[in-house]
């Protein structure tokens, strides 16, 4: 194991976890600000140098870049924390850098109760999701999600909207079985395998000579589908993500739904297909039917019938992990490699809404669509910047998401005809309630109620501080979508490699 | 009567061996002595003596930690590495119980000395009983413990609440004792018995027995005399079907008591059982594996279920006791096939202590002139008055529940990992439905602290705080610090639990 001298995952790591620390013992105010901004650009810095240097890198086993790893005493019981990175790792690390820039130039510039708690919690939370792209190792892998998972419950209990106690509640319960499950799955993987170790290229390479026997790979895939399943609110296990989204604080909104709940999916992708190819091809099926009737269909339709804009946007981003799923579903190299561009492509963008739904909010005193309308005379740049938004979540070309929905379809028509058409209607159901929301918003004549908060606080145009981490996202979002080789190539090397496990499941 | 027998027998005596226990035992006299020497008005100091004390022995003893197996006093006893570990267990616990002890009594009409005198006795005597490999020595040791303890429980003598507990200590802990002792005389009735295989005189003696045992893997007596033993100790560490006592006792007791009953007591209840279970009642897995299953799960079951309606903080944690123990027989269950699962279980009791004693210390801060009443509702708004408690507290529930980056979650994890391996799936199941109910209750504690505005803390809070001194702020501080960092980072003691 090559020791490099300077190790850029984990400063990535380091970084928010320090400066949360220091914010904790007591550093002045001033500081608070400026160790803050530090805590939050590094990664995103760190994440931007991986990406520009993972391609000249001197590569390991598996297509792994950048290891290092570090003894913590459990050496014997094959734990340790090794940090690295492949081609599915890196769009996500690189996803986590800069969502996690963008929500915390957002919160910085919030005017939130108790700043000092809200920011160490953030960068907990940061330091979190750097911590769980970059773990080779699963016992890490699993550590770092619930290390940014608990921040969640806690800011959405203090800064949380309505419903906030009850909100908090719901998701950690909801959160708490899916991680309970998935852990009982990656303990499955462990004890069976025989490998004592929780490294993943170590499991890989046991698993690759010596593979689980059928029934086990089918009970084991099973308990990380409905674990990881939770945690991206798969159908009908989603309804903690619309409540929870909609009382969460909008940086844990960003943090979580850009970020976190990719936690789920990468394990799949990362973790179930590669060990388990048996078991993944069991579960496809029900999966792909699930998946495509229920959060496609269903939830799309419940997503029209919304009129709490925030809700929607957390009805929404229920929905397109239908479109994950079914690429995980199908199997092949297309749809895994559209799932992982999805994953990266959904993240920027659904953290876009969350934060610019705030902006608005700020702007009309209210989520509920029926009371907004003609918002793009007073902030012609907010819109503009929200049209743009809507139209990458719809999957315009031009836009990442395009990139991740677009393989999936293809890799889904040679999976069912019939769950192509299902899923292409769910394109056609965001169209409408993206557009008609942002129809309903900011054009139109003004309601009553609009008219009546606007005359008493007139509604400025979106500032430079919220602008820049807008910005930030959507020039992610257009690069990836115009460029997608950037990540494309990657992704497509490490699903290549793998020893004849992601063949098309029939 | 020959004296060379007598004389034979002493040179079997290594008192070098227990200097720990020694030293505790004198530390504990001499605070007596200082009460009757020393004018009243340095009888302040006494405590502050006990706890530089013991700290002293604890160096003492984190000095001398690397001890390889070794006999002493003709087999009584065995000292082991792991042996060495429960010594500094049960030091630091009775440590942190005098430090949260002296807050307690300040202002309580109590006799103070007394109360840290006891605590040391109980300490060293539960020193030697996890030591000990001869059931004489053991129940010597058990009964010196559990009277130490009776009087430790009805120590607020004025509150009717106390004087109930310790009245049910006392009549269950006797039951208790009772049919362990009832166990051990089959025990060492039938392993003498002549008309028997392998019968022999040293029934008494753990190798012994065990040695019978597994000439005679079948006989009725044996095995009901196992299950006695195993009945005796499920009372001691809480495990259902002899919780019972468990809710009412830990409201009436002291805090620092509830503490000590909660974390020592159990730990070692436990450290016997694997003790047995590993070395003794072998030949017996058919009976013993089946028992401990169906009391993990439904220790785990029970109380999660039970505490999940608890207003009163001392009966939720005292319930939510009662489910730890059940995780920690999960892995007991496994101990006899499994290797690594002793480690499992020591890891999660050391993980368990620092939790317990954190939230304990807590909660003996908050405690109001009643320490039987502390309910929920007192802990609203704990986060804005005192941040630096809410925190302590945090940390303390967050590594009970479980969650990464406390310590509590690797515990969790060493028992899941054994549990899979010996089979226990369907035991897993209920395990995770425990964990997933127990968040409901933590989160609830941890709510009331952080999300409620109102706040319900007494002006007296404030003058507990400071009155508490460095000392307690040092140990909760430290508590908290060590709860996160045992999370991610075991060094040392995860490879001595891992061999």
């Amino acid at each position: 194991m090559s020791n490099l001298s300077f190790d850029p995952l984990l400063l990535a790591v380091a970084a928010p976890l320090a400066v949360a620390a220091a914010i904790a013992v007591g550093v002045p105010k001033r500081l608070v600000v400026k160790l803050a901004y530090a805590g939050f650009a590094v990664p995103a810095l760190v994440a931007l140098y991986a990406w520009w240097s993972f391609g000249a890198a001197a590569k390991e086993a598996h297509g792994y870049a950048f290891l290092t790893s570090y003894p913590t005493g459990l050496g014997a019981l094959g734990i340790g924390l090794k940090l690295g990175l492949n081609g599915i790792s890196l769009p996500l690390f690189v996803l986590a850098g800069i969502v996690g820039l963008a929500a915390g130039l957002f919160a910085l510039q919030s005017n939130a109760s108790r700043m000092k708690t809200y920011l160490l919690l953030l960068l907990v939370m940061q330091a979190g999701l750097m911590g769980m792209f970059a773990s080779v190792d699963v016992f890490f892998f699993y550590f770092f999600h619930e290390l940014a998972l608990v921040p969640t419950f806690i800011m959405v209990g203090i800064w949380g909207g309505r419903d906030r106690s009850y909100a908090a509640m719901t998701m950690t319960i909801y959160l708490t079985i899916g991680a309970m499950l998935s852990l009982l799955g990656l303990i499955a993987i462990y004890v069976k395998s025989g490998a004592t170790s929780f490294d993943l290229m170590v499991l890989r390479d046991t698993l690759a000579s010596r593979p689980l026997g059928e029934v086990a790979q089918k009970h084991i895939f099973g308990l990380l589908l409905f674990g990881f399943g939770i945690l991206v609110s798969l159908w009908p296990f989603h309804s903690w993500a619309p409540l929870g989204y909609g009382a969460a604080p909008s940086s844990a909104a960003m943090l979580h739904a850009g970020v976190l709940k990719k936690f789920g999916l990468y394990g799949l992708v990362q973790i179930a297909l590669p060990l388990l190819p048996f078991g993944a091809s069991q579960w496809g099926h029900g999966l792909a039917v699930v998946a495509g009737v229920g959060n496609v269909v269903v939830i799309g339709l419940v997503t029209m019938a919304q009129r709490d804009l925030k809700q929607m946007v957390g009805y929404s981003s229920v929905m397109h992990m239908g479109y994950a799923f079914l690429g995980i579903a199908v199997g092949s190299v297309l749809g895994v490699g559209g799932v992982v561009m999805l994953m990266v492509a959904h993240g920027l963008s659904v953290a876009l809404l969350f934060l610019l739904s705030t902006s608005v909010y700020h702007r009309t005193n209210t989520f509920d669509l029926h009371q907004m309308g003609g918002l793009s005379q007073k902030a012609p740049v907010l819109t503009a910047l929200f049209v743009t938004a809507t139209f990458a979540s719809i999957g315009l070309p031009g836009f990442a998401n395009f990139w991740g929905e677009l393989p999936i379809f293809f890799a889904l028509w040679g999976f069912s005809h019939t769950l192509t058409l299902v899923a292409l209607t769910g394109t056609i159901i965001s169209a409408v309630y993206g557009l008609r929301a942002a129809a309903r918003i900011f054009f139109g004549p003004q309601t009553e109620a609009f008219a009546r908060y606007a005359a008493h606080k007139a509604p400025t145009d979106i500032a430079w501080s919220e602008r820049l981490p807008a910005l930030i996202l959507i020039a992610a979002l257009l690069f990836v979508g115009i460029w997608p080789r950037s990540l494309s190539s990657g992704i497509n090397r490490a699903l290549e490699g793998e020893p004849a496990a992601l063949v098309a499941s029939r | 009567m020959d004296f060379n027998v007598l004389r034979d027998l002493a040179a079997g005596n290594s008192w070098w061996a227990i200097w720990p226990e020694l030293s505790l035992g004198c530390l504990a006299l001499f605070l007596l002595v200082l009460e009757t020497v020393l004018p009243k008005s340095a009888h302040e100091r006494i405590p502050t003596v006990s706890i530089a004390g013991q700290l002293a022995i604890l160096v003492a003893l984190l000095a001398n930690l690397g001890t390889a197996n070794r006999e002493s006093f003709d087999g009584l006893l065995v000292q082991s590495p792991l042996g060495q570990l429960m010594r500094v267990f049960f030091l630091v616990s009775s440590i942190l119980v005098s430090i949260l002890g002296r807050v307690s009594l300040a202002g309580r009409k109590a006799p103070k000395v007394e109360f840290h005198h006891i605590v040391l006795v109980v300490a060293a005597s539960m020193m030697l009983l996890v030591q000990s490999r001869n059931f004489v020595m053991l129940f010597v040791a058990l009964e010196t413990v559990t009277v130490g303890l009776y009087i430790l429980v009805s120590y607020y003598r004025s509150s009717p609440r106390t004087l109930e507990a310790g009245l049910k200590y006392l009549i269950l802990g006797a039951l208790s004792s009772a049919l362990l002792l009832f166990g051990i005389v089959l025990l060492y009735g039938v392993s003498g018995s002549p008309g028997l295989v392998g019968r022999t005189g040293a029934g008494m003696y753990f190798p012994g027995l065990a040695a019978f045992l597994d000439a005679n893997p079948h006989n009725f007596m044996a095995a009901a005399g196992i299950v006695l033993v195993l009945s005796g100790l499920a009372f001691k560490i809480g495990a259902v079907p002899f919780q019972i006592w468990i809710p009412d006792v830990y409201q009436g007791a002291p805090t620092p008591v509830t503490a000590f009953l909660a974390v020592a007591s159990k730990a070692a209840g436990f450290v016997v059982l694997l003790v047995l279970v590993t070395q003794v009642f072998l030949p017996y897995g058919w009976l013993v594996a089946p028992i401990l299953t169906l009391m993990a799960g439904a220790s785990i079951l029970f109380g999660n279920l039970a505490a999940l309606k608890q207003n009163n903080v001392k009966r939720l944690i005292g319930l939510s006791g009662v489910s730890h123990a059940g995780f920690m027989l999960l892995a007991v269950a496994s101990a006899a096939y499994v290797p690594g699962a002793v480690g499992a279980v020591y890891f999660y009791l050391i993980a368990y202590l620092i939790a317990s004693f954190a939230v304990f210390g807590v909660m003996t801060v908050l405690a109001g002139p009643d320490d039987s009443v502390q309910e929920l509702g007192d802990y609203c708004g704990l986060a804005k008055e005192a941040p630096f408690l809410a925190g302590v507290l945090a940390c303390g529930l967050g590594s009970l529940a479980g969650i990464p980056p406390f310590a509590g979650f690797m515990g969790k994890l060493f028992v899941f990992t054994v549990a899979f391996k010996a089979g226990h799936y369907g035991l897993l199941a209920v395990a995770i439905f425990g964990v997933v109910i127990s968040i409901y209750y933590y989160f609830g504690w941890i709510r009331a602290a952080y999300f409620s505005d109102e706040a319900a803390l007494s002006a007296q809070t404030a003058s507990r705080l400071a009155g508490g001194g460095t000392a307690l702020r040092v140990s909760l501080a430290a508590l908290a610090a060590a709860s996160i960092i045992l999370g991610f980072y075991q060094g040392p003691l995860g490879r001595l639990l891992s061999r």
